[in-house]
């Protein structure tokens, strides 16, 4: 009733291979876009911009990083918070070195150089597969951070070995630095999702994603019929890499302002990037956004109800909020072990019937 | 949708305020691998500010109301909980981890907010012509480092000269501050330093005790936090290491690092810049008012360990700067702006302290604009593992200004030039 197809007809070849060939959803879709653009930075304040919003903007950014390696093309990786950590400190000197560039540019940059550093790393995977593939890039994670703690280079030889996000505009408005507007720190992290959230959309169902796709579901016969593993995994490495490394540079500089690579880009960020894709839905744009704001929502959330609106104790609510968000990961995979984006899925497919199911 | 509109109404109800109280925020942590520390100095805290509304109903005639707040002594949660507090009047932050104070300084500074991080954060903050809303007073960790040197002077007749001293810190920002301080003392006395990283949380330390097995350093000095203090005290024990020569950072100096190791950690040393053990008039108050009538923090049972002892004092300081903000201004329900001011012109005599069941609790001392640090003075403490009590050895001392002072005005230098603040007092 509500969500149907009857009726919509494609009449060319471009409608038919759209995003979203359903009409109901195409709308959704433009809904969505212009409530996060055209509504949101008018009523965003502080509270709502630093510890939900723009958290779950940039974890989505890294969850669809993640998501193309691991979900498309099936390459596990422990390494996201390194990762996470090169995008930050690319983009840390590069602010501090070249101060008269937009900061768009240096984000952008920073992705790319990330990108280089995982293809590096992802080289393993022309050989192994599987766990061992996941400990590699492991032994990337740690390596990373004990860089960026040893070489004082990386830090500008600052006492602590923290880095500062100095202010930096685009069109004249601050994105980064203490000053900065709430809606400011929301739009600049939103356009970047978009625009990543839409390639990552394209590449996936266009010729570079079936190839991923066929890596992923079985390497030898992807072989046989003419994919190319090297490029392929490689290319998923690269992209995934800038993914990451974009949210990194945002993580640091719009949201946090000041870092410490052990403390904001350590094993427990790879942890929680990967539970959001696995949470979220393996193979799934949509389910990178979902898991995202699972795991950046439900603890806010929680504290909110148990601390702020019922008035508990705030260690016994920093315990119990760990029990629920743990029973409810588990809950979750046992119901749907595809994680939310089968149920949204599932929920769409009852929605076409609904209400006459048979 | 449905969760985000019942997070909205819960976010909007938490920050709903409350008219006419002083707000203290309690960026707390009493999970994850911090909590030994984290509790007793929420407890010191709390139970402080309880103690004032409960014997003299508040400050001035204005209640005092704890903002706690769970960290974790996670960045990201303290951003998150300082944006959720900060807009119910906030008089001043006491982020009580380094990580979050560095998050913290330009933040509170753009919202007109204080920062106490007393004997931790940004030691530069020091320097009040460029970090106006911070304070550090009364010492820093640089002072801490230098206090740990003039001891080991004092116990080797002033002759260091080609000692060999290991700083165990913990491979943060934290840990790695008094590093500088280190290298520049041992340029000036002659000692050798070397540096031995422990990353968090600390409790795999075998392979840096093997390394001061092997190298046999004189003294050991460490900066560590949480679980860290006691697996090192526990290894240092193993490996036989004379407990008179490891000397801990006043976050190194709690009972709870020390009573695991039982009778081995006799003589274990920390320095410190308040005074310790429950020997003062003040406890009992606390035990009338706070404890007795079951509204104290914790369980009552932490009043006069080195960590409680620390956040009482904190929250000593804070409600004195909100006497002192009251004075200047004629105002009982003072304004973060007016904190500031009393902050920055606090002074706390022996007389006050006295006063206040607090005698020799800590130095006394005058805040300034240009000085944000107070005195720097710094005693040296020592366990005693049959009374399972601390002790002062070593009074207040001055410290090593003439190496703090250039670093200080260096460091605070190069953030000034980092964010084009123009050095200068109101």
């Amino acid at each position: 009733m509500l969500y149907r197809e009857s009726g919509d007809f494609s009449e060319t070849y471009k409608a038919d291979s759209q995003t979203f060939p359903i009409k109901f959803d195409r709308y959704r879709y433009y809904a969505v876009l212009a409530f996060a653009f055209l509504v949101i930075p008018f009523i965003i304040n502080d509270y709502w911009a630093n510890a939900v919003l723009v958290p779950f903007l940039i974890y989505a950014i890294a969850a669809i990083g993640l998501n193309i390696l691991t979900g498309y093309c099936g390459q596990v990786s422990l390494g996201t918070g390194g990762f996470m950590a090169v995008g930050a400190y690319a983009c840390y000197k590069l602010m501090t070195a070249f101060p008269d560039v937009s900061i768009m540019i240096h984000v952008l940059i920073s992705g790319g150089i990330t990108a280089a550093v995982v293809t590096l790393f992802g080289l393993p995977s022309l050989r192994i597969k599987g766990f061992y593939l996941a400990v590699a890039t492991l032994a990337a994670q740690f390596f990373l951070v004990w860089l960026f703690n040893r070489v004082a280079w990386f830090y500008n030889y600052s006492a602590s070995g923290q880095i500062n996000a100095p202010d930096r505009t685009v069109f004249g408005y601050l994105v980064t630095g203490p000053n900065t507007e709430a809606w400011a720190k929301y739009l600049i992290c939103l356009i970047f999702l978009t625009f990543t959230g839409i390639a990552a959309r394209n590449m996936t169902r266009g010729a570079l994603g079936r190839k991923w796709s066929s890596i992923r579901d079985m390497d030898i016969a992807a072989e046989i019929i003419g994919v190319n593993p090297l490029s392929a995994k490689l290319s998923a490495f690269a992209i995934s890499g800038f993914f990451i490394g974009i949210s990194g540079a945002l993580f640091f500089s719009v949201y946090l302002g000041a870092a410490e690579v052990g403390e904001a880009f350590g094993i427990q960020k790879s942890f929680l990037v990967l539970f959001m894709i696995i949470i979220g839905g393996l193979g799934s744009i949509f389910g990178s956004f979902a898991g995202a704001a699972f795991m950046v929502l439900l603890p806010v959330f929680l504290k909110n109800v148990l601390v702020g609106g019922l008035g508990w104790d705030t260690a016994l609510a920093a315990h119990l909020e760990f029990v629920i968000v743990g029973a409810l990961i588990i809950v979750f995979l046992i119901a749907e072990p595809h994680g939310l984006a089968q149920l949204w899925r599932v929920a769409k497919e009852k929605l076409r019937l609904w209400p006459f199911p048979h | 949708m449905k969760r985000l509109a019942t997070a909205t109404v819960a976010a909007v109800m938490a920050a709903a305020p409350v008219m006419a109280d002083l707000v203290f925020p309690s960026l707390s942590y009493r999970t994850g691998a911090y909590a030994a520390g984290g509790i007793p100095f929420a407890d010191g805290y709390a139970d402080y500010m309880t103690l004032l509304n409960e014997r003299d109903g508040g400050i001035g005639g204005v209640m005092t109301r704890i903002l706690e707040c769970e960290t974790g002594y996670n960045t990201e949660k303290g951003v998150e909980c300082y944006e959720a507090t900060k807009g119910e009047g906030a008089l001043v932050y006491q982020p009580l981890s380094t990580g979050i104070t560095y998050q913290l300084i330009p933040k509170a500074t753009a919202d007109g907010i204080a920062i106490h991080s007393m004997g931790y954060g940004r030691t530069s903050a020091a320097n009040g012509k460029v970090f106006s809303n911070v304070f550090n007073y009364p010492a820093n960790y640089w002072n801490g480092a230098s206090a740990v040197v003039q001891h080991i002077l004092d116990v080797n007749g002033g002759d260091i000269k080609g000692k060999k001293i290991a700083l165990v810190y913990h491979n943060s920002a934290y840990g790695k501050e008094p590093i500088r301080t280190l290298e520049e003392l041992s340029k000036k006395h002659g000692f050798e330093l070397s540096l031995l990283a422990v990353d968090h949380p600390g409790q795999e330390q075998k392979s840096q005790w093997l390394q001061i097995r092997r190298e046999r350093p004189d003294y050991v000095t460490m900066w560590g936090w949480g679980v860290m203090n006691q697996v090192a005290i526990q290894e240092a024990v193993n490996i036989r290491f004379p407990m008179e020569n490891f000397i801990g950072v006043w976050w190194s100096g709690s009972e709870n690092d020390v009573l695991p190791s039982g009778d081995d950690a006799n003589g274990y040393k920390a320095v410190t810049f308040h005074n310790v053990g429950n020997n003062f008039p003040v406890f009992e108050d606390v035990q009338k008012h706070v404890v007795d009538t079951g509204k104290a923090a914790g369980a009552g049972d932490q009043i006069g360990t080195a960590i409680y002892n620390r956040g009482f004092y904190a929250a000593m300081l804070a409600a004195e700067a909100v006497r002192n903000a009251q004075a200047i201004h004629g105002v009982a329900d003072i304004t973060p702006a007016m904190m500031l001011d009393g902050m920055e012109s606090l002074e706390i005599t022996e007389a006050r302290m006295a006063e206040l069941g607090m005698p020799n609790f800590g130095p006394s001392f005058k805040v300034s604009c240009e000085n944000h640090g107070g005195p720097g003075t710094v005693g040296v403490a020592q366990w005693n593992a049959s009374s399972k009590t601390w002790s002062l050895i070593s009074d207040f001392k001055e410290t090593d200004m003439s190496v703090i002072q250039p670093l200080i005005e260096a460091d605070s230098a190069a953030f000034a030039a980092e964010n084009n603040i123009t050095a200068g007092c109101k």
